[in-house]
């Protein structure tokens, strides 16, 4: 069989419709709007909500008239919807996020089916890990999800140092929490740019790379590396801020929400993008607890929850901060959520800096952490010390552990188990795109072809943080 | 004035200069509005847009379009190959012909025909055919699905943007393009007819696949539409057709909305009338650029709903008022 045995050549001809099936208007089933829960749905006491700034916009209009979910007999073979066109968006499409293919079955425009098939950038990450020390693990985990890096290493160190019993000194954690939220508002505004250009509006995409950049040379002058700064280690961190750092992140903190002042120019009150995103890509409380998704995705549908908040990490408990939901669950709502969320973020950093106190940045473990260098070169037991961290690697007690973190996209959760040598004897990374991935099929299936390439973009996913 | 306008039956002399500049024209404007678009796009967006080759990027267009003409023609496999090497000479061929009766100035208008602002339109609506030809031909499901949605959306937008530019011939009883000019000697008709001038822009827009109409080659959603297959200068040609496309209609909606070549209430401010016209022309174009790099793409059928539900009615309702105060006041 040929090429046209697999890809069935859409010719208008074929285009007969089977007797057995019934007509389009037919099949549609309309999905009522599942409401959310206001008992799950825990706004914040202070005022602050999505819902609130909704309340001013106009009541959205009724679904488009194919817009609406359709249920649709999945056992049928192909051949049975001779009017049906196979599409395949991706592997190379301008606005998978990567190298997701999404196999679509079109009815006109209408998207009957979509299986997202995964696995094209997919490295073993978690394989490599366990012929590798636990420091080798970390540059790993950078490339898990590569626009938040940092936020990889967080979960990593963090689980590694449970496993360890060692807490890292005040300094260190407060680093950690500052460079952490600088990651997410840097992948938010990826985020952002790509999400507004997938619909059309190719200029916020220049804004939020303008904000991503600076962010990227503070990474930079802290740890070397923009992309994959590798700055957190087992016990701390690789070294102390550089002068003058703390300065210009409080500047970028102090400038950022006037900036941000310009995508919301762009699109939040613009009547196309609200026509776009509204109403579209519904989920409702039970379908968010059903596919167990989280992050902004599941705080759109009016979840607060948020790890930071629930099982605080790194001394989260101690700042202040709130944990933005929205009502409706659309694609709207998860805009709103996230650019809320960028500007906790900041809050969060500022805190930070004012209460940043100086110490240690490593605990003072000769087992855990490297000596200083000028050390190694003079003291004998400080050169013993690194050749046996350099050469053997950090000895991790026998046992498992489970921590989870709240990284950009959703809940990153590292699940280590130890064998008591230096190498895990297994880990496996639970990242958010790949669950969240679940339910791009449930939202484009009976929509347009435009809001499935919305949908990708909404759900947040960065095809390394799906495939690992 | 009008006379020397008409007056020009027989004159052969006239009619092949006028076709030789209307050929160096065209071909120069498209090549300066893409130059024009990357730069608009640029400052908007924070960059300087080409910067490298000529004065600020001055020649960046030639020197692409160079580029292309080196590059391969590529014909898909089990593509249609006929229709496919016609499709970019359809589309370019009838974007040629309406310069021909385009009022740049009271002395430079090529043919001044009595049907020029029909003309225009029948022409116009030809590149939805060569759009229909390349998708189909291309042998590409986003070619095809880029074709389908532009022959709906240019008939859906079609009606509303000839109902709008009725009610300006029922003001005039004229299709001559010097008579519809002369007309707005004292007042533009953007302030006699605004909903129609809003409603003809917006068409135009979505007569001419610009954003945030540009379905048809939504390249977030279709990669780049209709002319995906298409390379070397088979895709410069839809190129140069698409900005050649959006100054003609910017220049239609100059002589029938801005007063054409006439300045503002009557004063010329001793500005040659072609300069008015050119300036308010490129001004138009600028808009219609200004709209790209700012607002989002519309869905498919909020696209449609939008033409049929509001734009169509308006117009409709706009051309029945032209009408009844035409005739009792």
């Amino acid at each position: 069989m040929g090429r046209g045995g697999v890809y069935p050549r859409p010719l208008i001809t074929r285009c007969k419709r089977h007797p057995k099936e019934k007509s389009l208007s037919q099949v549609k089933e309309n999905r009522t709007r599942g409401e959310i829960r206001p008992v799950l749905a825990q706004r914040y006491a202070d005022g602050w909500g999505v819902g609130a700034k909704r309340g001013r916009l106009q009541p959205s209009a009724s679904p488009p008239f194919a817009a609406t979910r359709r249920q649709v007999s999945v056992e049928k073979p192909m051949s049975q919807y001779p009017e049906r066109l196979i599409l395949n968006v991706g592997p190379q499409h301008p606005s998978t996020h990567g190298v997701l293919r999404v196999v679509v079955e079109l009815e006109g425009e209408v998207v009957v089916r979509c299986t997202p098939d995964i696995g094209y950038l997919h490295r073993g990450i978690e394989k490599l890990m366990e012929a590798r020390t636990y420091q080798q693990c970390l540059p790993l985990t950078d490339r898990i999800d590569y626009l938040a890096g940092s936020a990889n290493n967080l979960g990593f160190v963090l689980a590694v140092e449970k496993l360890l019993g060692v807490e890292v000194p005040p300094r260190a954690r407060y680093i950690r929490v500052i460079i952490a939220e600088m990651t997410r508002i840097a992948s938010h505004l990826f985020w952002l740019g790509t999400h507004a250009h997938d619909l059309g509006a190719m200029t916020p995409l220049f804004y939020a790379f303008r904000e991503r950049e600076q962010l990227m040379d503070l990474f930079e002058a802290v740890a070397g590396g923009r992309l994959f700064p590798c700055y957190f280690r087992i016990g701390g961190l690789a070294r102390d801020l550089p002068d003058g750092w703390t300065t210009e992140v409080r500047e970028f903190c102090r400038t950022f929400p006037d900036k941000m002042k310009d995508y919301e120019t762009l699109l939040t009150r613009n009547p196309i993008w609200i026509r776009r995103t509204r109403d579209v890509g519904v989920l409702t409380v039970d379908e968010v607890l059903d596919y167990g998704l989280s992050g902004p995705v599941a705080r759109g549908s009016g979840i607060a929850w948020d790890v930071r908040r629930a099982d605080p990490y790194c001394g989260y408990e101690e700042f202040d901060f709130v944990v933005p939901v929205g009502q409706n669950g659309d694609t709207y709502d998860r805009y709103l959520v996230r650019l809320e969320e960028m500007r906790q973020s900041c809050r969060i950093i500022e805190q930070a800096l004012d209460r940043l106190p100086e110490g240690d940045i490593a605990v003072d473990d000769p087992t855990i952490t490297y000596p200083k260098k000028t050390d190694v070169y003079t003291r004998i037991e400080s050169l013993i010390q690194h050749f046996l961290l350099v050469e053997e690697g950090i000895r991790v007690p026998e046992g498992e552990v489970f921590h989870h973190t709240e990284a950009p996209k959703g809940e990153l959760a590292f699940f280590i188990v130890s064998d008591g040598t230096s190498r895990p004897f297994r880990v496996r990374a639970r990242t958010p795109s790949f669950v969240n991935l679940q339910v791009l099929s449930k939202l484009a299936e009976g929509r347009l072809l435009a809001d499935l390439i919305a949908l990708i973009g909404t759900i947040d996913i960065v095809l390394a943080d799906v495939d690992r | 004035m009008t006379e020397a306008v008409t007056n020009t039956g027989g004159d052969w002399l006239r009619l092949i200069v006028g076709l030789i500049l209307v050929l160096i024209f065209s071909q120069l404007n498209a090549l300066f509005l893409v130059w024009l678009e990357r730069k608009v796009a640029g400052h908007i967006q924070l960059r300087y847009g080409p910067m490298e080759v000529g004065p600020h990027g001055l020649l960046q267009t030639i020197v692409d379009g160079i580029k292309l003409v080196g590059k391969e023609l590529i014909t898909p496999f089990k593509a249609d190959k006929k229709l496919f090497v016609i499709a970019p000479v359809l589309v370019f061929m009838p974007v040629l012909v309406p310069f021909l009766v385009l009022p740049f100035g009271p002395e430079l208008i090529i043919r001044d025909m009595n049907v020029g602002l029909l003309l225009i339109f029948a022409f116009s609506t030809f590149s939805v055919l060569a759009i229909l030809v390349g998708g189909w031909a291309s042998n590409n499901k986003y070619a095809l699905l880029g074709a389908i949605r532009s022959v709906a959306q240019n008939v859906a937008y079609e009606i509303p943007l000839l109902l709008s530019v009725m009610s300006v011939v029922l003001m005039v009883h004229s299709f001559k393009f010097s008579e519809l000019v002369m007309a707005q000697q004292r007042i533009w008709f953007i302030f006699l007819q605004p909903v129609a001038a809003i409603i003809y822009f917006i068409c135009a827009t979505a007569e001419t696949n610009r954003a945030p109409f540009d379905i048809p080659e939504a390249e977030s959603e279709l990669v780049a539409g209709f002319h995906t297959e298409y390379s070397g200068m088979r895709f410069g040609l839809f190129f140069l057709a698409e900005y050649t496309n959006m100054f003609i209609v910017c220049a239609v909606a100059t002589s029938l909305f801005l007063g054409g070549w006439h300045g503002p209430f009557g004063f010329s401010l001793g500005i040659p009338g072609v300069v008015w016209f050119l300036a308010k022309t490129y001004f138009l174009l600028f808009v219609l650029m200004w709209f790209r790099w700012t607002f989002p793409r519309v869905r498919f059928d909020q696209l449609m709903n939008f033409s049929w539900k509001v734009l169509i009615p308006l117009s409709m309702l706009n051309l029945l008022v032209t009408a009844l105060v035409l005739k009792f006041v």
